[in-house]
């Protein structure tokens, strides 16, 4: 299972986004590092095949994504379980969607509405969704933004986890909470 | 999703009822038969109370409802489905605008006195209802739809969350309000229209053909009385519709 992208061009008017891209993914993580604006976003949504390129291939769609956005893009109106329900439909299996909201600091929610949770909150929501629901391949758009030190760590863990069989597409500018073994790839 | 604020203050209506009175008592006092002209709220109510007393009254509310009502329903499917299809094929929209305009535009009067010829006294309020609420629902559908949150519509993509599933958790709250807001302002525009067409086409055993013979008799009581009853009616259906809607676009996460 490999994710191959292959001269990768992308450009908003003049402004040439990705500019000749090409790396290979295999299962593990793949870290997308680069400054903010340079253009990480726009990589992870052309793999998730939400933007098309302007030249060059990538076999994204081979693979079952899931994601974090760079917004958490939850239903605000639902509670966790509606929001786990809403992507798992019938594979949604109560005791694992438990063990990881209790992993992820959100164990005591119960029944509250997303609209109301703290940023923090929101963000370890949308994790646990693109962790729960299959897929072969994740995009992680800084998955830690707005976790304190302690909750970055569970993060981390829990998307390590996830990494032994699937292919982890990490986009983040901060240092990874935990020293993590991954292929590094700078825009 | 709350109703809408509450404007209508007690002492206010209070207020009118005395006016009423005092003017029915006036022109009771001035001319011998000045409650003929101007019944009382008191005389009104009596009257309302009698009429409710009977079986006619509940045949012809029976009757008007199942006219107005089933135009409302079937009125509100269509524009549903119709705004559905126009906000997926622009062609569709094109389509529908100019008769969505023509609606809009051409008084009822006109479309009940054209309808008549072409449709039975039975069939006409039912008809008009849905002439009626058509427009707002359509176009406040169309909006929803319209204005539904494209990034949660990419991540079901992403996470290839079936239609079904993508229409209840996405689609349906976000345009429920927008529903909402069409039925609270057609749902009385379809009262008044549907029982301007049962006056109009006197439709048998209806509301419509009560306050034509009410006028035909000089009975202002009744006809006052009658009034009452289609104002109660339509503002119960209303409270009752949308409790309903409520009640779904909680459940939803509206």
């Amino acid at each position: 299972m490999e994710l191959r992208v292959e001269h990768l061009c992308k450009r908003y008017g003049e402004n040439a986004v990705l500019d000749d891209i090409s790396f290979t993914a295999r299962i593990g993580v793949t870290r997308l590092l680069g400054p903010s604006g340079i253009g990480k976003t726009t990589l992870l949504r052309v793999l998730l095949g939400l933007e098309t390129p302007d030249s060059g291939t990538v076999n994204g769609d081979k693979f079952r994504w899931t994601a974090v956005f760079q917004e958490n893009r939850l239903l605000e109106g639902l509670d966790a379980e509606g929001n786990l329900r809403f992507v798992l439909g019938a594979n949604y299996n109560a005791a694992a969607a438990q063990a990881l909201l209790e992993e992820l600091g959100l164990g005591d929610v119960g029944k509250k509405k997303v609209r109301d949770y703290s940023g923090g909150m929101q963000r370890r929501l949308a994790l646990a969704r693109a962790l729960l629901a299959p897929s072969d391949a994740l995009a992680l758009d800084e998955p830690f933004t707005g976790l304190d030190a302690e909750n970055r760590e569970a993060a981390m863990r829990a998307i390590l986890r996830a990494a032994e069989t699937k292919i982890v597409i990490l986009s983040t500018h901060e240092e990874l909470p935990i020293p993590v073994l991954c292929q590094i790839i700078e825009l | 999703m709350r109703g809408k604020k509450q404007n209508v203050r007690l002492w206010a209506v209070a207020f009118w009822l005395i006016v009423w009175q005092l003017a029915a008592v006036a022109l009771h006092a001035a001319y011998p038969h000045g409650a003929l002209l101007l019944p009382s709220p008191v005389s009104s109510l009596a009257r309302l109370w009698t009429l409710a007393s009977t079986a006619v009254f509940w045949r012809a509310i029976g009757t008007s409802s199942m006219h107005i009502l089933g135009g409302f329903l079937l009125s509100c499917a269509l524009a549903v489905v119709l705004a559905a299809l126009s906000a997926r094929f622009s062609r569709v929209e094109e389509l529908l605008a100019p008769l969505v305009a023509a609606v809009k535009t051409v008084p009822v009067a006109s479309f009940i006195i054209l309808a008549l010829i072409w449709l039975s006294s039975r069939t006409l309020p039912l008809f008009i209802a849905a002439l009626m609420v058509f427009p707002p629902v359509y176009l406040n559908v169309l909006e929803g739809i319209r204005r539904t949150d494209a990034s949660l519509l990419e991540m079901a993509r992403v996470f290839r969350v079936p239609f079904s599933r993508t229409l209840r958790g996405v689609y349906l709250p976000q345009v429920l309000p927008y529903f909402r807001s069409a039925v609270s302002a057609a749902l009385g525009l379809c009262w008044k229209a549907g029982t301007a067409a049962e006056v109009i086409a006197l439709s048998s055993g209806s509301i419509g053909e009560k306050l034509y013979n009410a006028k035909i008799y000089f009975q202002t009581a009744d006809l006052f009385a009658w009034t009452a009853a289609i104002v109660l009616i339509s503002a119960a259906f209303e409270k009752l519709f949308l409790l309903l809607v409520d009640k779904i676009a909680e459940r939803m996460g509206a």
